[in-house]
C-alpha cells in the first residue's frame, strides 16, 4: 500500500466533534458526511483536498466522541492516509474498520509541513517527506492489524467466517 | 502461582478463559451487552446489512436507545430513527428505547439494571465507560466493531496497562464527582490515560453516591482512558439490586497489582472547577477565574443529569431567578429521574427560577438541537466536552462544570459559585 499527496497539516487533540461536526450526523451517507470534513478547523478544507492528499497531526488525533463518520469522512474526501504523533483509540480502531490506512510517526508529524509532498509506503515502512528530502522508518503494525487490512477490514474478515449464515443472493 | 493482577486484567483474562494477562496481549472475549444510539445504530445496521447475514448473535444482548436528535428534530432525524425502529422490530430487540421510554444511554441503562459489575460491555458511544463505575469493563467502539459484535458475540481487546488515581481527605462544600474528574483530567492531560484502563480507588470514592461514581467513569474517555473502573462495594450492589437481570461478577484489583503509574490527590485542597473552552483539561478553580458573563447554562447529560445532579441544582435555584440573560436548561436524564424531579418538587423550583425544563435528550451537550448556541455566546454546562463547536457556533464557547457552580452561574449570569449567593454549605 502506498499513497502520495500534499499535506494538510493539523495541531493536537483534533477531536472528532471537528472532523465531523455533530450537526451533519443525522445520515451515514459518505458524500454528505465528506463536504463537511474538518469544517470547524478549517471551513475551506475540503475545496482545497485533492484525491490523495495526507493529513498530518499531532497527538491524539480524533480524540472525543466514538463515530465513525469520522474516518468515513476523511476517506470520502478523498484523504489517502493520516498521519499523527498519536490516535485516540476509538478513532484507531475506527481506521482500520473503515479502511483509511493511519500511521504513528511522532518524529515525521512533528517536521513535516504544510504543503509538503509525502509518500507513505505501508509496505516498506516509510514516510518518505520528497519536498524535505527526508526519510521516515515506521513502526510495523500489529500482526493481528495487519491480518485485518489483508482481509480488507473487519466486516470482509468475519464475512468469510460466517459465510453459512449469510442469506442466498437473490 | 498467579501473577498478581488490575481489575482490567483479572476481568479480561476471566472472560477470555485464561489464567492470567499482560498489558499489550491482544484477548477475545464474550461481550455482555452492546450498545447504540440513533447517530451510531443506522451505521451499525447498514454495516450488518451489507454482511446479509440473517441473524444476530442474542436480541437480548442489543440495546438501542434513541437519545441523540430526539425527540427527532428533522426528517434525517426521524429517518435514522425509523431505521433503528425497523431493525429492532425485524430482529426482536426488546431493549429499543424511544419516545416516552427513551432516557440518555448511560443513565437509563444502569438505572433499568441491564449492566451489572463484572460485564463486558461495548458501545458505539464514546461514553459507554460511564459503567466502570458498577466495576465492568465497558467502552466506546465504532459503528463496525459494533455490527461485528452483533454477528460473534464477541470482540477483542488489547489489555490496557492500568494507572490508579487515588483520592484521600474530605472534599470541600459543593465539592463532587464532577469536580474531581475534571481536576484529574486538569492533572494528566486529554492524552494522559490514552490507551490505558483509569482505575479510581480511595476513601473519597467510597464515600461518592452512585451518581457521582458514574460521573467520573463516564468522562475517562476524556483523558483518553479505556475504561474508568471503580471497585464495586456496598453501594454498587445495594444500586443494582432490584434492579440486575443478571448475577454481577465482583473482580476487584489484587494486592501487588503492577500499575503503569498510581497517582494520589488530597481532596481537601481540591475547589469547584470549570474547564474553559476548547478542552476539558483546560480546569481552573472556581475561586480564580475573572468575570466571565453567560448566555446560556446546561445541566443535564449522560455526566450530570441524574436525580442527585437535579437536587445540587434545586437547592441553588430554590427562591432565586435565572439571571434576564441566561437561558437555564435543564435535562432530566431519564423518564424515571424525570417523574422523581416532579415528585421532590424539583421541577416547579426549576420553573419558578425561569428555567426551561426540556425532555430527556443528548440534544445540546453535542450542539444537536435543544439549546444551540449562537456566534460569540458562552454556556456553562454540566456535560462532558467543550470541544470548537460542540455546542453550536464554531466561535462560540463552552464551560464544563458541575451542577453547583452551573446552577449558581445561571442565576449570576457569570461563572462563579453557590458560595457567591451567600449559600454555605451542601449539606
Amino acid at each position: 500500500m502506498r499513497f502520495r499527496g500534499r499535506v494538510f497539516k493539523f495541531g493536537d487533540n483534533i477531536d472528532t466533534d471537528v472532523i465531523i461536526p455533530a450537526r451533519y450526523l443525522n445520515t451515514t451517507d459518505p458524500r454528505e458526511l465528506a463536504k463537511h470534513c474538518m469544517e470547524d478547523a478549517d471551513p475551506e478544507f475540503v475545496k482545497k483536498v485533492r484525491p490523495g492528499d495526507i493529513i498530518v497531526a499531532g497527538k491524539n488525533f480524533g480524540c472525543g466522541s466514538s463515530r465513525e463518520h469520522a474516518p468515513v469522512a476523511i476517506k470520502a474526501c478523498g484523504v489517502s492516509c493520516v498521519i499523527a504523533e498519536s490516535f485516540a483509540r476509538i478513532f484507531y480502531r475506527n481506521a482500520f474498520n473503515t479502511g483509511l490506512p493511519i500511521v504513528e510517526a511522532p518524529e515525521a508529524s512533528r517536521e513535516i509541513r504544510e504543503g509538503d509532498e509525502v509518500e507513505v509506503d505501508l509496505e516498506a515502512g516509510e514516510i518518505r517527506n520528497l519536498t524535505q528530502g527526508k526519510i521516515y522508518r515506521v513502526k510495523p503494525l500489529p500482526p493481528f492489524m495487519k491480518e485485518l487490512l489483508r482481509d480488507g477490514g473487519l466486516i470482509p474478515h468475519l464475512v468469510c467466517k460466517y459465510r453459512n449464515l449469510r442469506l442466498e443472493d437473490e | 502461582m498467579k501473577r498478581p493482577m488490575t481489575m482490567a486484567e483479572k476481568i479480561l483474562a476471566d472472560r477470555a478463559g485464561v489464567a492470567a494477562v499482560e498489558p499489550g496481549e491482544l484477548v477475545e472475549v464474550p461481550v455482555d451487552l452492546t450498545l447504540a444510539n440513533d447517530i451510531t445504530a443506522p451505521l451499525a445496521i447498514k454495516i450488518f446489512e451489507e454482511t446479509r447475514i440473517s441473524r444476530v448473535f442474542d436480541p437480548e444482548r442489543i440495546v438501542l436507545v434513541m437519545d441523540h436528535f430526539t425527540p427527532n428534530k428533522d426528517i434525517k432525524s426521524a429517518e435514522q430513527v425509523r431505521i433503528c425502529r425497523e431493525f429492532a422490530r425485524r430482529f426482536g430487540i426488546r431493549h429499543y428505547y424511544e419516545g416516552g421510554a427513551c432516557g440518555i444511554e448511560h443513565a437509563l441503562l444502569p438505572e433499568l439494571g441491564l449492566v451489572v459489575p463484572g460485564d463486558i460491555v461495548i458501545g458505539a458511544d464514546s461514553h459507554t465507560c460511564t459503567y466502570g463505575a458498577l466495576g465492568a469493563f465497558a467502552t466506546g467502539v465504532g459503528s463496525t466493531d459494533l455490527a461485528a459484535t452483533w454477528i460473534t458475540g464477541r470482540t477483542w481487546f488489547k489489555v490496557p496497562e492500568t494507572i490508579k488515581f487515588v483520592y484521600r481527605g474530605r472534599l470541600k462544600p459543593w465539592v463532587s464527582g464532577k469536580d474531581l474528574i475534571l481536576y484529574t483530567i486538569g492533572d494528566i492531560g486529554v492524552d494522559g490515560a490514552l490507551y490505558r484502563a483509569m482505575e479510581f480507588s480511595g476513601e473519597v470514592i467510597r464515600r461518592l453516591s452512585m451518581a457521582e461514581r458514574f460521573t467520573m467513569s463516564n468522562m475517562a474517555i476524556e483523558a483518553g482512558g479505556k475504561v474508568g473502573l471503580m471497585e464495586p462495594d456496598r453501594k454498587t450492589l445495594n444500586y443494582i439490586r432490584g434492579r440486575a437481570g443478571r448475577e454481577p461478577r465482583i473482580y476487584r484489583s489484587d494486592r501487588g497489582a503492577r500499575y503503569l503509574e498510581v497517582r494520589e490527590y488530597d481532596c481537601s485542597k481540591i475547589d469547584l472547577q470549570v474547564a474553559f473552552p476548547h478542552l476539558p483539561s483546560n480546569v481552573k478553580p472556581v475561586t480564580e477565574i475573572p468575570e466571565i458573563p453567560i448566555d446560556q447554562v446546561v445541566i443535564g447529560s449522560c455526566t450530570n443529569g441524574r436525580l442527585e445532579d437535579l437536587a445540587v441544582a434545586a437547592k441553588i435555584l430554590k427562591g432565586r431567578r435565572v439571571n434576564p440573560n441566561v437561558r437555564a436548561i435543564i435535562i432530566p436524564a431519564t423518564p424515571q429521574v424525570y417523574r422523581e424531579a416532579l415528585r421532590r418538587g424539583y421541577l416547579r423550583v426549576f420553573l419558578e427560577a425561569g428555567a426551561i425544563v426540556s425532555p430527556p435528550t443528548c440534544g445540546p451537550c453535542l450542539g444537536g438541537h435543544m439549546g444551540i448556541l449562537a456566534r460569540g455566546e458562552r454556556a456553562v454546562a454540566t456535560t462532558n466536552r467543550n470541544f470548537v463547536g460542540r455546542m453550536g457556533h464554531p466561535e462560540s464557547e463552552v464551560y464544563l462544570a458541575g451542577p453547583a457552580v452551573a446552577a449558581a452561574s445561571a442565576v449570576l449570569g457569570r461563572i462563579g459559585s453557590p458560595e457567591e449567593l451567600g449559600l454555605k454549605e451542601e449539606a
